[in-house]
């Protein structure tokens, strides 16, 4: 199977490697999957409570090249995102836009799931309810 | 150095120049049908092939009459065991195999199991091996045929077939064994092993593709199996069709040089396989899968922890070939059977590759692949939660994991 260029580029040159300071209530952490499943994603965002924007976005994730390019293009997408905007992406705009063939889906399942981990944990750390798309 | 290095050789070979050599007049001018009894270019065929057929029995130690020809060792697998199920059907109903056999065994059993057989799957421990004691336990009188590969596909783990087959005899039993990864890479002696019938593979041992065989002993005891392809009575009633003859030539002629050269080439090509084990293991947290005192020499397995196996080898399959116990490309998500059936977790048997060496490969194509593997494997750590969890003490299977 020959991966596209863009997932290439993104396991080659991963944006937004790192870890935030999971302790801080501007920063919402989403972990999702298993190792047993062969993908662990952990996707974080810091956002500025006074206008709601992403400020930043870090990732680090266990999986095959193709978890990997979907985080790291996840981390690149909600910077400067505001909340709203960042919930309502969909697992299959990363789907197109890393051209991920069909046994290839579940990793960019894996990268809305932990978005939407990672803002509702923030939201949960400052007393809103969770939301969904 | 030529790119892509090939370092996938459990997988197929390449076939010896010398191989292709012998085969290409079989195409040309040399193209008669063994079968063809009353011209010219039938006999020189007939002749080709059973010059072929005494190169292949003589690697393994049995006599040309001995060994039937079939398109590959999964043919010859599924003559085996569906084909004494037949035969030996008021005998009895019942075989044994082991729960790391090849999917060619393992599903020839589970068609059988729909016809009425009974079939125990044994356990292995470990390191691979089935354990002699419980193999002997579960033989009962109705025990037709016992399935164990000479050496495992996967982690190049070597059965004790001597053993195996002295309980066998024992116990009255035949012993079938998929020997595709051990014949033409470690001696093989149908006779000194005990075993009964034997499949095994040309492409396996730098012949071509579309060629095998199944060995039948034909004395002490003679064992009989039911043909799984009805035609013309070829290869003693026991496989019709014409037979491929280039492919024959070919195989034989790997098998002759399979063994003159094998003690040479086990030496260099295992000293490589050692140097390529010993500098990965030097990695943090990665360990060899298998059972290293009684392994194929080509073979090493090693789990890299905290990276999974595909992702690994995107870092560098442009350049290596090697293969993964990951299984993140199926739609299962399912990682190897095998290193399942060791006892390894989920997460070492996804975070698993496969380096098989062969008869071509240089040390200069091993010393490359440990810088790469290693470079990659340390810059996927960067990158992986799990790496960084471990690092800071904490227990990662103590989280409560969302499995999907």
């Amino acid at each position: 199977m020959a991966y596209s260029e863009k997932v290439l580029d993104h396991y080659e040159n991963p944006k937004n490697v790192g870890t935030l300071d999971k302790n801080k209530s501007t920063v919402g952490t989403g972990l999702v999957g298993a190792p047993e499943c062969g993908d662990v994603m952990r996707l974080q965002i810091e956002v500025d409570p006074a206008t709601q924007l992403i400020t930043d976005a870090k990732f680090k994730t266990f999986g095959c090249g193709s978890a990997i390019a979907s985080s790291s293009l996840a981390t690149e997408w909600l910077k400067g995102k505001s909340i709203d905007e960042a919930i309502k992406i969909d697992n299959m705009d990363i789907v197109e836009e890393l051209a991920l063939p069909p046994v290839k889906i579940h990793c960019s399942v894996l990268a809305e799931d932990a978005i939407k981990a990672a803002i509702n944990d923030y939201r949960a750390k400052n007393g809103l309810e969770a939301i969904n798309g | 150095m030529n790119f892509p290095i090939y370092l996938d050789n459990n997988a197929t070979t390449p076939c010896d120049p010398r191989v292709i050599d012998a085969m290409l007049p079989y195409f040309t001018s040399k193209f008669g049908n063994a079968a063809s009894r009353n011209h010219p270019f039938g006999w020189v065929a007939e002749e080709a092939v059973d010059y072929a057929r005494e190169q292949v029995a003589k690697l393994i130690g049995a006599d040309a009459k001995e060994i039937i020809f079939t398109s590959g060792a999964t043919e010859a697998d599924n003559l085996a065991i569906k084909g004494v199920f037949e035969m030996y059907a008021q005998k009895g109903n019942h075989i044994i195999t082991a729960v790391t056999e090849h999917k060619a065994v393992l599903d020839a059993c589970h068609h059988i199991e729909k016809l009425g057989a009974k079939v125990t799957y044994l356990p292995v421990n470990n390191e691979g091996l089935i354990n002699l004691e419980e193999l002997e336990n579960t033989i009962t009188d109705a025990t037709i045929l016992v399935a164990i590969m000479y050496a495992n596909n996967e982690v190049g783990t070597i059965q004790n077939m001597k053993a195996i087959s002295a309980i066998c005899k024992k116990k009255g039993t035949l012993l079938f064994s998929d020997a595709t990864q051990a014949v033409g890479k470690i001696p093989v002696d149908v006779n000194a092993d005990g075993i009964d019938l034997m499949a095994f593979s040309a492409h396996k041992m730098y012949g071509p593709k579309g060629v095998g065989a199944l060995y039948v002993r034909r004395k002490n005891p003679r064992v009989k199996v039911t043909a799984q392809m009805d035609g013309g009575g070829h290869e003693r009633g026991m496989r019709s069709g014409t037979l491929n003859v280039p492919g024959i030539v070919g195989f034989g002629t790997a098998a002759e040089i399979c063994r003159l050269d094998m003690e040479a080439d086990t030496a260099r090509i295992s000293k490589l396989r050692d140097k390529l084990e010993t500098a990965l293991c030097k990695i943090e947290e990665s360990y060899v899968n298998g059972c290293v005192s009684s392994r194929l020499p080509h073979v090493s397995n090693i789990s890299f922890k905290y990276v999974e196996g595909e992702g690994l080898m995107m870092g560098f399959n442009k350049n290596i070939a090697v293969s993964s116990g990951s299984a993140c490309t199926s739609a299962s998500l399912e990682p190897s059977y095998v290193l399942k059936a060791l006892g390894l977790g989920d997460d070492l048997a996804h975070s698993s590759l496969r380096f098989g060496l062969g008869r071509f490969t240089t040390e200069e194509e091993v010393d490359y692949t440990i810088e790469a593997v290693s470079k990659t494997v340390l810059k996927l750590r960067e990158v992986s939660p799990l790496w960084e969890m471990f690092k800071e003490g904490m227990d990662i299977n103590a989280i409560e994991w969302a499995h999907h």
